[in-house]
């Protein structure tokens, strides 16, 4: 009983925040709608019994697919306006798509048939004594090494790809160099220093004083958020 | 609640209803009862202190998009680590190594990566 | 576990990830290192196909055939000849990067996955490596507004292409509880009448495919991206992805789906007779050539999904066929796109073309013969291709097949034609700037094969009759 109350619950929920991150005026809170939406799929897994799957979207699409989301909606200079403007003219067409493939989906329940030898044709049917994340455990990286190691190859082509596309070289500014940093010498001075004794009965000297600072110019310095350059 | 897996994940379910109920008790209680007189004042957003000196919806460099994505890669090798360090035990030395190798290709782009200063933020 | 099955995408899956430790790791760039690199892993790999074994292997997500070994020899050789192509353009656009001959390589790999895929879940996994790096190199070019469009244009229709991919296969998981392509032709043989829900997943499969090979009614990407992407990129295009794609869809259709023929043929006929039709159509008005080959690709693949229709044996080989001589044709003739440069700059139009017999006889005898050849005349290799698929149609009972394919061969001849007449006998535009070896190699390797094929067919007429064996058992 309290599993099916939940189910409603929590799909109900979702098509609620999913129409909302369609409809809704600013993409910002699109995406917040998106990650409440993907929340409840991942509690919808849950209630179907794919605990592993529930976690997962979890970790990857909340933690990091929404942030990632996020930056595209804030990188791109959005006109909002326009944006409301093309979608007014486009909504029909996107409904009508919508409609054809709901009804699809209509007909497809509503004719469902199984393969006569379908229970038999299971590959990896999960044993109930096992948890989900040990029963994907025991084919993944066996009987799925093909797939699994092709998994591999494209999450490193989506790596190359990333890196092509976006990072750029760029003359005249300074990287961080670690090996130069922590080589540096003399600007530190280390002295044995007996307990007990003053700096000034030792006759330590100070560093010289650095040069102050000019106040920075830029407004941003005071701010904690945006881009630094 | 039939299912032993979904009795496992009953507290959780009662603890989002209690914080739910909560949340909305709180905001629906200083609804209702406290007595609202806004004022511009009151209203503008709160920042440290000062007026905001533009929008807040600036737009961001290039370069958090490329952690971010490269982010999202390590997470979803992530992923696939936790069902092989449940499953160790039971898929000996082959399914050791499949990772190892799954690792190793990750490692290479790990190399290119670092190599071409895409970690590095200047 | 017989890993030694797959020993070719193993050698290629290392020597990508070895090319790209070796190219990032020097201090200096190495574009050009790096891709006779993966030019010669590439050949590697075709001559370990050649001596592959038959079977399937790796829990039964991977088979080697002679089918796969004729298709995956193609679409490694295009992608051979695709770097070849991208040597010197490269460097001269100042897109020397190292990046490229890897993400290539990969995509290469991609499609081999795909041709040897014996699962659902191969298929897409094969499917996405081969297209991730295509949207990559499409946007190679990042600072041109135009390659941006490309690949951003490609990856989002690709991704809704993916989508529709994986929808069907649910579907058809959800009918027949697995995604083996022997244990779905088990299912679908031993099904009496399949539901509607499982026609759909076929058709969403067929749809996902036919994004890939840009048939006609998914083929509205084309014309942008290949005129947006880099000339080079725009050769591979047409070239190794719709062999792989080709290749896929012919293996799912006649293999697991094989008992639902009477479903998907229509679909198959409809797609074939709108992309011979739209491809020949088209392409009249167009004045930018990238644009034109764009269209001259939708038209090829109508002709060779024809064989597809037909189903038959002589239909498959003439299939195979088809895509065969098609890679030919059509890497030389993007040698000659990639080779116009006037003053250093790459040009693109038709009219950059004019009077080129003038200032550069040799090109422009080369490009005459691939024209020539794809408007099917004879005795050039182009002609035998057609030849064998229409034969196919009409030995079938297809005779509305055949007689719209040669109808439409008479249109898009005009405008194969109206570039022959361009160059032959047009006012000279100024010469343009002399092609550098490595493209009048490629030039003049295909062309040898476009004018020269039809004295010996016979081996890859062999070669084509035992792939299809293969397939249809």
């Amino acid at each position: 009983m309290i599993a099916a109350l939940a189910f409603y619950l929590f799909a109900a929920i979702l098509i609620a925040s999913a129409v909302m991150v369609v409809t809704a005026r600013n993409p910002v809170h699109s995406v917040l709608f998106l990650i409440l939406a993907f929340f409840n799929a991942a509690a919808l897994f849950l209630i179907a019994g794919a605990e592993f799957l529930a976690m997962t979207l979890v970790i990857v699409y909340v933690g990091a697919v929404a942030v990632l989301f996020l930056f595209v909606v804030m990188m791109l200079d959005i006109d909002f306006a326009r944006l409301r403007e093309g979608f007014q003219r486009y909504a029909p067409v996107g409904a009508v798509i919508g409609g054809i493939l709901f009804l699809e989906l209509l007909l497809v329940v509503g004719s469902w048939s199984f393969a006569d030898q379908a229970e038999d044709l299971r590959l990896a049917p999960i044993t109930g004594d096992v948890t989900n994340a040990q029963a994907l455990g025991r084919v993944i990286y066996t009987d799925y090494v093909y797939l699994f190691q092709t998994a591999g190859l494209i999450l490193l082509v989506a790596m190359i790809g990333a890196i092509v596309l976006t990072h750029r070289q760029r003359p005249g500014t300074r990287r961080q160099n670690i090996a130069a940093q922590v080589n540096r010498s003399g600007s530190v001075l280390l002295e044995k220093v007996p307990s007990g004794a003053g700096i000034a009965t030792l006759g330590i000297r100070r560093p010289p004083e650095p040069e102050a600072e000019k106040p920075k110019v830029t407004h941003e310095a005071g701010h904690g958020h945006g881009g630094h350059h | 609640m039939t299912q032993p897996l979904l009795a496992d994940y009953f507290p959780i379910l009662v603890f989002l209803v209690i914080a739910g109920g909560i949340a909305a008790a709180m905001v629906g209680g200083s609804l209702l009862v406290a007595r609202q007189k806004p004022n511009p004042e009151k209203l503008s957003a709160y920042e440290c202190g000062f007026e905001p000196f533009d929008d807040t919806r600036r737009r961001f460099d290039v370069r958090f998009y490329l952690v971010a994505i490269l982010f999202i890669i390590f997470d979803l090798e992530v992923a696939f680590l936790f069902p092989w360090a449940v499953s160790l035990g039971g898929i000996g030395w082959f399914g050791f190594l499949s990772m190892v190798a799954f690792l190793g290709v990750l490692t290479v782009g790990f190399v290119y990566e670092w190599r071409k200063g895409a970690l590095d933020w200047e | 576990m017989s890993w030694t099955l797959a020993l070719p995408e193993l050698v290629l899956a290392c020597s990508g990830l070895v090319l790209l430790l070796a190219g990032v790791i020097p201090k200096q760039e190495t574009f050009f290192p790096i891709t006779m690199g993966a030019i010669g892993a590439l050949l590697v790999t075709a001559v370990l196909v050649l001596g592959q074994g038959e079977g399937t292997a790796l829990g039964g997500h991977y088979v080697a055939d002679a089918f796969s070994g004729f298709m995956k020899i193609l679409a490694l050789g295009a992608a051979a000849l695709g770097l070849l192509l991208s040597i010197d353009f490269n460097e001269k656009e100042g897109l020397g990067r190292f990046e490229f001959p890897v993400l290539v390589l990969f995509a290469s790999l991609g499609a081999m996955v795909m041709i040897s895929a014996n699962d659902l879940m191969a298929l897409y996994l094969g499917l996405e490596l081969l297209s991730l790096p295509l949207y990559v190199i499409a946007a190679f070019n990042r600072d041109n507004a135009r390659s941006s469009e490309a690949g951003l244009k490609y990856f989002v229709l690709g991704a809704l292409a993916s989508g529709l991919l994986l929808y069907g296969t649910t579907l058809v998981y959800g009918f027949a509880g697995t995604t083996n392509f022997d244990r779905l032709a088990d299912a679908f043989s031993a099904a009496q009448g399949v539901s509607a829900g499982v026609i759909v997943g076929v058709v969403f499969v067929i749809a996902g495919l036919a994004f890939k090979v840009s048939a006609v009614p998914f083929h509205m990407w084309t014309p942008d991206v290949y005129e947006g992407a880099p000339t080079p990129v725009t050769a591979y295009f047409a070239s190794a992805p719709k062999v792989a794609a080709i290749a896929l869809l012919t293996r799912v259709l006649l293999g697991p789906f094989g008992d639902l023929a009477a479903q998907w043929q229509q679909v198959i006929l409809l797609i074939s007779f709108g992309s011979m039709i739209l491809g020949s159509f088209a392409a009249i008005g167009q004045i930018n050539l990238k644009r034109l080959m764009a269209y001259s690709s939708i038209g090829h693949v109508g002709y060779a999904l024809m064989g597809l229709a037909v189903g038959s044996d002589t239909g498959l080989r003439g299939l195979l066929f088809y895509m065969a001589i098609y890679v030919f044709m059509n890497v030389g003739a993007f040698a000659v796109l990639v080779a116009m440069r006037r003053q250093g700059r790459a040009v693109e139009q038709v009219e950059d073309l004019a009077g080129l017999a003038r200032t550069d006889l040799g090109m422009a005898l080369w490009m005459a013969a691939f024209m020539f050849s794809m408007a099917g005349i004879p005795p050039l290799a182009g002609f035998f291709s057609k030849l064998y698929v229409f034969l196919a149609a009409v030995q079938g009972g297809f005779w509305t097949l055949a007689v719209v394919g040669v109808l439409t061969s008479v249109v898009s001849a005009y405008y194969y034609l109206r570039v022959v007449k361009v160059m032959f006998f047009d006012q000279p535009a100024g010469a343009l700037d002399r092609a550098p070896a490595s493209l009048t190699i490629v030039m003049a390797g295909t062309g040898l094969f476009t004018l020269l094929f039809g004295l010996f067919p016979a081996p890859l007429l062999a070669a084509a009759q035992a792939a299809a064996a293969a397939l249809l058992g």
